[in-house]
Formats: C-alpha cells, structure tokens, sequence
C-alpha cells in the first residue's frame, strides 16, 4: 500500500469535487493550471474522470444534495488515494456552519489527508498544501519500511 | 434520478459547479433541454437574516465568487434604500473602480473558457495570465484576490491610498497592447466565425421574453444596461459607451464581452482621474423599518436584491435574484434545434458554468448512447480541426 502511494506522487492526477462552493476555490485551483502558477510542471493534472485520478480536490462546504454524490465518488475513486480540502468551508464550512442545508463538515464524511485553509487559498498556498502532502506521504512510507 | 429540486435560492449557477443539463437529442440535433440545480444551495437568504446588516456583507459576498463585488454592491443599496441616504462620493467612486474591475476578470475568465471549449487552449492560457493582472490590481487595492471584503452599508470599508493609483494605473495599461493582440486573434479568427457565427441564436424578441440580461441581451440588440438606464456608482459621471450587436449568435456574445473589457479599463481609468476627495462612509446608525431594493449591473447581467428591515439589526427578509437565474431559460430557445457539437459552447454562452457541461448527460435516443461532457468537448473540438483543414488554416 505505501509503495503504491509513493508511486502516485510521482504524477499525481487531480480530480476537482465541488460540493457547494462560491467557485473561489475552485477558480483558483484552474488558475494553479494557468501560466503564472502552472502546476503542470510538477506532473499534476487535473482530469475529467474519477476513475482516473489519485488526489480528490474536494471544496465547498458540502450540502445535503451534493454530499450525497461525494460519497459515491469517494466510493469509485482508485484506493489507495489523497483527499485535500481546499478552502475554509470545505475545513469547517466556514461561513456556512449555521446554514440548514450543510450539516456536516466533509471530513465526517470523507476521510481528509490535507487541509488548506483560506478563503479563497492562493493558489501558493495551495501549490504550499500540495507540497506538504507529499512530504507527509513520503515521511509515511519511509517509517513503514524504516520498521 | 431522483427528484430533489430547489430551483430558486442564492444559487448562481457558473462554472466549475455541479449542477445537472438534461440534453434530448435526436440524432445529431437537440430536441430539449432540462437544468437540475440545487447541489450549490446553502440557504444564504436565510443565513443573511440571521446576521446584521453589516456582517450579511460577507456572507453575500460568498454567494459567488467571481461576482463577489455585485452582489455586496447590490445589497448595500438595498439597505442604503430603506434609510435613503447617499453614499459619500468618494466611496461612489470607489465602488465602480472595484466593480468595474471585476467585470474586467470576469470576461476574461469566460473568454478563455469558451477557448478552451473550442479547442483553443492557447486562448484559454493568455487570457487567464492577463487575469492574473488584474487580480494583482485587485489585491493592490483591496488585499485580497477575490472576496475583497470592500462594500458596507454606507460605503466603502477600504480607501484606496493616493500612492497605489499610479501603480495601478500603470499595471492595468500593461494589459492593454495584449489585449488588442487578444482581441484580434478572437475576432478576425476564421475558424471562431465559422464556429461561432449563426449558432445558437437569440432573437431580439426571444431574448425580450425570456427576460435575458447583460451581454446575453446586448448581444440580442436589446440595449439594456442597468448603469445606463438607472445610474448608479460613479456611471454617470464618467464616459462610457454601452456596447449592444444585433446577431444574438454565441460570436456576438464574444463580442460584446470582449468589447467590454475595454469599456471598463475605460471606465476605471477615468474614475481613478476624477477620484474626489472626503469621506468614504456614511456611518449608518439604525437602520428603520421599511424595504429596500437593490440592483446593479453584474457581469452577467441585472444582478437583484430586496432587503426588508423591521427596525432592529438584522433583515426579516433578504431576496436575491441572481442574473443566469433569468439567463438560463434562454437554453430552450438557444440549444435546440443545434448540433450536439455546438451545445457545449451555446451553454458556455450566457457566461453559466463549465463545471456543469462536464456533469452534462445527452441521451441520444435513437443510438442508445450516452455523451458525457467530455465526450461532448471532444466532439466541439474535432469540428473545430474538421472545420480548419477544411479552410486550410494551420
Ligand atoms: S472557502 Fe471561501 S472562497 Fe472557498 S468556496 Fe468557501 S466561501 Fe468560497
């Protein structure tokens, strides 16, 4: 499992999950893809299907509708694989905590490897998060095989 | 599929988010069209009334992010109704600078998109590095990249400091030589005519019925523009033109955008040459009982609140009528009758979401077969390459 994981990081393929954002996440997410932030060059890409991607981007601050779709992507996507959180309301659904149609934060749902606060993140921050997540994973699996 | 609709709300349907586009087609052609919206519902009309006055700012701001100045702007004069009081014109000034800015980001992002639709992804690259200028701006002036945080009842929460204007003035004039190189490419290019010209269609009198807004309706021949025909902000007071075609196909949509963009460096630049001094807000004290309406002229089009107040801090009622709520119906008289090809960048059009093409289910009845969105990007994209060896352009 480790070694899988490790592999991944290689090139990651991102899959972008929106359940209920403002779409500042989001957009700030395809800018990393623009010329300025280009995180193309580190092998990462976002792609159209969940079948195909090792990273779940997941934003928005989860609504009844849409959470429900978010586990059965969560169900589909290829094991084993990342989750990061981008933004405030997918943390703790920020502005949103006392609305009535988001009743829990998405990490009850999903379980979450990274966390990347902001509102809108920039996208260095979120390039930073992506970093992390690949130090911690590496870290991981030098443990697993150190033991 | 089960049916959970919440078709109204604070829901403002745009790019990158889930929301669902039944496509009937026939062969190749559409035969009708059906939107399932309310995975982005978070019931911010009721969190808005459980807020203040004040703090319902930010949470309006949320509803959107690329139109997170319009709506705070069109809240604020709701509530700057029910008092009435006026603004400081400074803040008045203030106000258009960042509204017009985000119009400026707004476009760009949809050009780019509806590039990367067509199979140009070098559009979708330049225009979303141009963007990256003006959201620089932005943060300049207001501190942060989107959600600036800048409108209150009353005024402006933020002054623009006195030495950040050249610099600003200096950055957006940067963009303006590859801007024109933009718009040259995208308007005189054969290949977008041939793809763009004549598909999907809006008609001056389907675009009057389905009460189309912003460039959807300009580009219909139905010149309405909120900051011309009721102004506000500092509109009056500054040069612009309204820019209206007359075709109603996804080219004079294009057009009308891109033309846009320079009305609103325009615009900006003469704001920033007149800016008056003084007070930038008001100080609202209490606000009375009574009701207030607000509307503005978002990117997309009118963009509507209506705020009532019962006297005490917070509102007892807060509607918000978002532009593509009006704009999106315009798909039955758009997509119908096109080939499944055109139907990504039809939809793309009216400035929706792109997300939502990408969720897109087309059920071809007659050959059992299911497009999903990228099937569907990928077929926009081989005419596109058809069309071109066709013409001979490399
Ligand atoms: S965290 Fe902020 S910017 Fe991101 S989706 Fe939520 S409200 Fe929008």
């Amino acid at each position: 499992m480790s070694m899988k994981l490790k592999a991944l990081l290689k090139s990651a393929w991102v899959f972008h999950l929106s359940t209920g954002s403002c779409n500042n996440c989001d957009i700030e997410i395809l800018d990393c893809l623009t010329p300025r932030f280009d995180i193309e060059r580190f092998g990462m890409l976002l792609v159209g299907s969940i079948k195909h991607a090792d990273v779940l981007l997941i934003t928005g601050s989860g609504n009844r509708k849409s959470m429900e779709r978010a586990k059965r992507l969560y169900e589909q996507i290829p094991k084993p694989c990342l989750v990061v959180a981008v933004g405030e309301c997918a943390l703790s659904r920020g502005m949103f905590i006392h609305s009535y149609n988001c009743p829990v934060p998405i990490d009850k749902v999903i379980p979450v490897d990274v966390y990347i606060p902001g509102c809108p993140p920039k996208p260095e921050a979120i390039i930073a998060g992506v970093v992390k997540l690949i130090e911690k994973v590496k870290k991981g699996t030098e443990k697993k095989s150190s033991v | 599929m089960a049916k959970t609709i919440i078709p109204i709300g604070p829901y403002h349907p745009l790019q990158e988010e889930p929301e669902f586009f039944i496509l009937t087609v026939e062969g190749e052609k559409v035969v009708d069209i059906d939107v399932h919206i309310g995975y982005n519902h978070r019931g911010i009309e009721k969190l808005s009334e459980t807020k203040t006055f004040d703090q319902s700012t930010f949470v309006i701001e949320r509803i959107c992010g690329i139109c997170s100045t319009s709506h705070p702007f069109a809240y604020t004069r709701a509530v700057e109704d029910i008092i009435p009081i006026e603004v400081p014109e400074r803040a008045k000034y203030i106000r258009t600078i960042i509204a017009e800015g985000e119009r400026i980001h707004s476009h760009l992002l949809w050009l780019g998109l509806a590039g990367h639709f067509l199979g140009y992804d070098t559009v979708f690259m330049w225009t979303w590095k141009l963007r990256e200028e003006i959201l620089d701006v932005m943060e300049i002036l207001t501190g942060n990249r989107n959600n600036y945080a800048m409108f209150k009842p009353g005024g402006v929460r933020r002054d623009i400091k006195s030495e950040d204007i050249p610099v600003v003035i200096k950055k957006i004039d940067s963009i303006v030589p590859t801007l024109e190189m933009l718009k040259k490419a995208v308007i005189d290019d054969p290949v977008i005519h041939a793809r763009t010209k004549g598909i999907g269609v809006l008609s001056k009198e389907d675009a009057i019925n389905y009460c189309a807004l912003g460039p959807t309706a300009r580009a219909s021949g139905v010149a309405r523009d909120v900051r011309k025909n009721s102004p506000y902000g500092a509109y009056d007071k500054v040069e612009w033109d309204m820019i209206v075609t007359h075709n109603g196909d996804v080219f004079d949509k294009l057009v009308v955008r891109v033309l846009e963009v320079f009305e609103s460096i325009k615009i900006i630049k003469n704001c920033f040459l007149n800016l008056p001094g003084g007070e930038i807000d008001a100080n609202i004290k209490d606000i009375p009982p009574g009701e207030g309406i607000g509307h503005i002229e978002a990117p997309r089009g009118e963009c509507f609140h209506y705020v009532r107040s019962d006297g005490t801090n917070r509102p007892v009622r807060h509607k918000v009528r978002a532009p593509t709520f009006m704009n999106l119906p315009t798909y039955k008289a758009t997509v119908i009758g096109e080939d499944i090809s055109d139907a990504t960048i039809i939809l793309a059009a009216i400035d929706p979401c792109y997300c939502c093409t990408e969720r897109m289910t087309v059920c071809n009845i007659k050959r059992k077969k299911i497009y999903s969105g990228k099937d569907l990007i990928k077929l926009s994209r081989e005419k596109t390459k058809i069309l071109r060896n066709k013409m001979g352009v490399k």
